[in-house]
């Protein structure tokens, strides 16, 4: 049934802004493509056809930061990366949000030396941490409809 | 946190062209962050119009220090650091590490663990082919083999994930054989994959092989020839597509990969084109060995019986004093090789993946290093660009097929 | 020793007073550092070695001499056999001719082992760093070079070491 038998045929349907916008907003995320090791080739395997990722809206990645809302550092930032890292996010518009995906984002992963940053929320703020050497695709998935509730949830006197 | 690093175009002056400095020639950054350089990697063009003068990569930016890290740890925990240099071919990286530490301590892997070994690496081959067949066109335009070849992949990581729990880091061949023996189901999905494989990759040749499109992109693009190969270093397809047949495998044999029947495919231009028909073909090649292997496959244990370096099996140890002593010192302390440096070789589906391995005594490895096949690869790649346009560029650093973990470890 | 290594390691050990050893049917020749590039132009030319696997480095800290060893690796596509050739070199900024003029691809890999090490190559065409940031003091490689290792935040000391890390803001 569609939205507007739900609502009984009435011709109009009542919302708040805040809900409408936020709902508006998960439903064509554009992630920006930022596959850096290991965890990006399951970040491919998941935009295939087995899992697939245009049912989220998500089926294309944009390689420029200017059109893009989300950022998934997928793989472990080493010294050199880290400024290009925070120069990109930067050059993303509001509203954006930042997944990490995997352990070494998350927190350094298995490399506890002097070449790999431990944990990209060191450079920039992340809402959603995935775990996993590399995560499954399912683990991927379950991250985003996890960032899609925390979205839903954004209050209006919060946005910058 | 650091700031970021800029070259000047007075930094860059030994390698740019007078014409920079005067302004005729641009000079352009193809940054790290890129849809198809293929991982991190960044490189700095000098274009005259959309031609290429002067092309200069830069690498390290996924430097992990994993052979820094490795030294810290004793040999059954370094092992996991392993997998994750050139993630397409995670069980060959391990396979090498084995080897050098098979050689170094002497130790034999029984048959059986042999021909599994064998039977892994030349799936881990095909699907790391896959995943080039299915990313490198797609740079050049032709986007329905992704969605096609990963279909195939997913067949693969099926049976990564039967015999050892993880999709694509295993860490399942250790040093002395296997972790544990193939369940029973394995034979069954492996012969599965050999007979669906060979109708789908039909169907791969149907779209690209004689395709006007594809050919006027790849034909005469991107040559080099035997003898700057070699000055280079430059291994794998990349060589044999200039018609030297030079494969490690029929070279220096390894894992009794001597007793199956396989040829090496070889071919004269040197160009893209050259070096897609080779992969295709190293795919078949694998699924014949793969299929021998199946078929001979031996009856026996998978782990040599050695439990000064080789952890005995846990039924074992509730019933003898030695095989709890030995599980005690190889989880505590680990074990010690004699002193000695060693280097071992594998094929791998970029080229030649060597380790060098040197031990004092010690449980922890003194010094280990990885030859990987991506750095010389991306080093002769101006000789490579050198007068083409920028999109051929893209189609050049698809076909030479390079792994960023690879490069800068 | 494999027969086809035996000529190679018979003139040059001769010619430069090289030490020859074997381990696991490997042999490996210890020469002195200066003659680095005549070994390998003698090594192309008369006994078809014609691919340079692996250019390398060994720290042997505490002791300072010798405190390095450059490996070689050659490898000859006609006969299928590969070489180990070693140069001990002493002190703390040691340096040693390229191999650059011999074989081009040590190119890149002379520029890894001054990046991690600190050999200094003279007469390479461009000796910068290429693994570390272009600013990075010292050199990782080194057996006196720290790890640095960072104690893991668990729940027991997270709010210890939460002060102390640093954090991306928006």
């Amino acid at each position: 049934m569609g939205i507007e038998q739900k609502a009984g045929n009435s011709g109009f349907i009542t919302t708040s802004l805040e809900s409408a916008i936020n709902w508006s907003r998960t439903k064509s995320m554009w992630p920006l493509l930022f596959g850096l090791s290991c965890c990006a080739i399951e970040m491919m395997a998941m935009q295939a056809s087995s899992y697939d990722m245009s049912r989220f809206g998500m089926e294309l990645m944009r390689a420029s930061p200017r059109q893009s809302d989300l950022m998934i550092v997928a793989g472990r930032v080493s010294q050199k990366m880290g400024p290009v890292l925070r120069n990109l996010y930067d050059q993303m518009p509001d509203p954006k949000w930042v997944i990490a995906l995997g352990d070494c984002a998350s927190c350094g992963g298995i490399y506890n030396n002097y070449a790999v940053y431990q944990g990209v929320d060191e450079i920039v703020p992340v809402d959603v941490y995935i775990s996993g050497c590399p995560p499954r695709p399912e683990g991927l998935i379950h991250g985003i409809l996890t960032l899609y509730e925390k979205v839903r949830g954004e209050k209006l006197a919060h946005w910058k | 946190m650091r700031e970021i690093q800029e070259f000047t175009l007075e930094d860059l002056r030994t390698h740019l062209s007078p014409r920079a400095f005067t302004g005729e020639t641009v000079v352009l950054n193809m940054g790290p962050q890129h849809p198809s350089t293929h991982g991190v990697l960044r490189v700095i063009l000098e274009l005259d119009g959309e031609v290429i003068v002067n092309c200069i990569p830069d690498v390290g930016f996924l430097h992990t220090g994993i052979e820094k890290n490795m030294e810290a740890k004793t040999y059954q925990k370094a092992e996991v650091l392993t997998d994750r240099m050139d993630y397409m071919y995670a069980m060959g990286n391990i396979l090498v590490y084995c080897l050098a530490v098979e050689k170094l301590t002497g130790l034999k892997p029984p048959p059986r663990a042999d021909a599994i070994r064998v039977i892994l690496t030349e799936l881990s081959r095909i699907q790391s082919h896959l995943l080039w067949l299915g990313t490198s066109p797609m740079d050049l335009g032709a986007v329905s083999t992704f969605l096609y070849t990963m279909r195939e992949r997913e067949m693969i990581l099926d049976v990564f994930e039967l015999v050892s729990g993880a999709r694509m880091m295993t860490t399942y061949i250790r040093p002395g054989g296997l972790w544990r023996d193939v369940p029973a189901e394995f034979e069954g999905l492996v012969r599965e994959i050999l007979k669906v494989l060979p109708r789908r990759m039909l169907e791969y040749e149907a779209l690209l092989t004689k395709n006007p499109l594809y050919l006027d992109r790849t034909k005469g693009i991107g040559k080099i020839d035997t003898k700057t190969c070699l000055a280079w270093n430059v291994t794998g397809p990349t060589l044999r597509a200039t018609g030297l047949a030079h494969d490690v495998r029929k070279a220096n044999p390894y894992c009794g990969i001597e007793q199956y029947d396989f040829d090496i495919p070889t071919h004269t231009d040197g160009d893209i084109y050259a070096r897609y028909l080779v992969r295709l073909e190293e795919m078949r090649q694998s699924m014949r060995i793969i299929e021998q292997a199946l078929n001979k496959l031996p009856y026996g244990p998978v782990r040599d019986n050695n439990y000064k370096f080789v952890p005995p099996p846990r039924s074992e140890i509730g019933v003898s004093m030695e095989a709890l002593i030995h599980h005690f010192k190889l989880w505590t302390e680990g074990f010690t090789p004699p002193v000695g440096s060693v280097y071992a070789t594998i094929e791998s589906p970029r080229g030649e993946m060597g380790v060098f391995l040197e031990s004092n005594g010690t449980p922890k490895p003194y010094r280990i290093h990885y030859r990987t096949p991506s750095l010389p690869l991306l080093q002769a790649l101006p000789l490579m660009a050198k007068g083409h346009l920028v999109a051929d560029l893209i189609g050049i650093i698809g076909s030479i097929d390079i792994v960023l973990g690879d490069c800068d470890r | 020793m494999n027969e086809l290594l035996k000529p190679a390691v018979e003139k040059i050990s001769k010619k430069f007073n090289a030490k020859v050893s074997e381990f696991r049917d490997e042999v490996t020749l210890l020469i002195p550092p200066e003659e680095n590039t005549a070994v390998a132009a003698i090594l192309r030319d008369e006994f078809d070695f014609d691919m340079l696997s692996a250019l390398t480095a060994v720290d042997y800290y505490p002791q300072t001499t010798p405190r390095f060893h450059m490996v070689y690796i050659f490898y000859s596509t006609k006969n299928k056999v590969y070489l180990n050739v070693r140069a001990p070199l002493d002190g703390n900024e040691p340096s040693i001719k390229t191999m650059e003029t011999v074989y081009p691809s040590a190119n890149w890999r002379e520029r890894e082992v001054w990046d991690l090490f600190g050999i200094k190559f003279d007469g390479h065409s461009d000796l910068r760093r290429i693994m570390m940031p272009p600013d990075w003091v010292g050199h990782p490689l080194r057996k006196d070079y720290p790890l640095g290792w960072e104690e893991v935040q668990f729940t027991f000391n997270f709010d210890e070491i939460d002060a102390r890390k640093p954090k991306g803001e928006k």
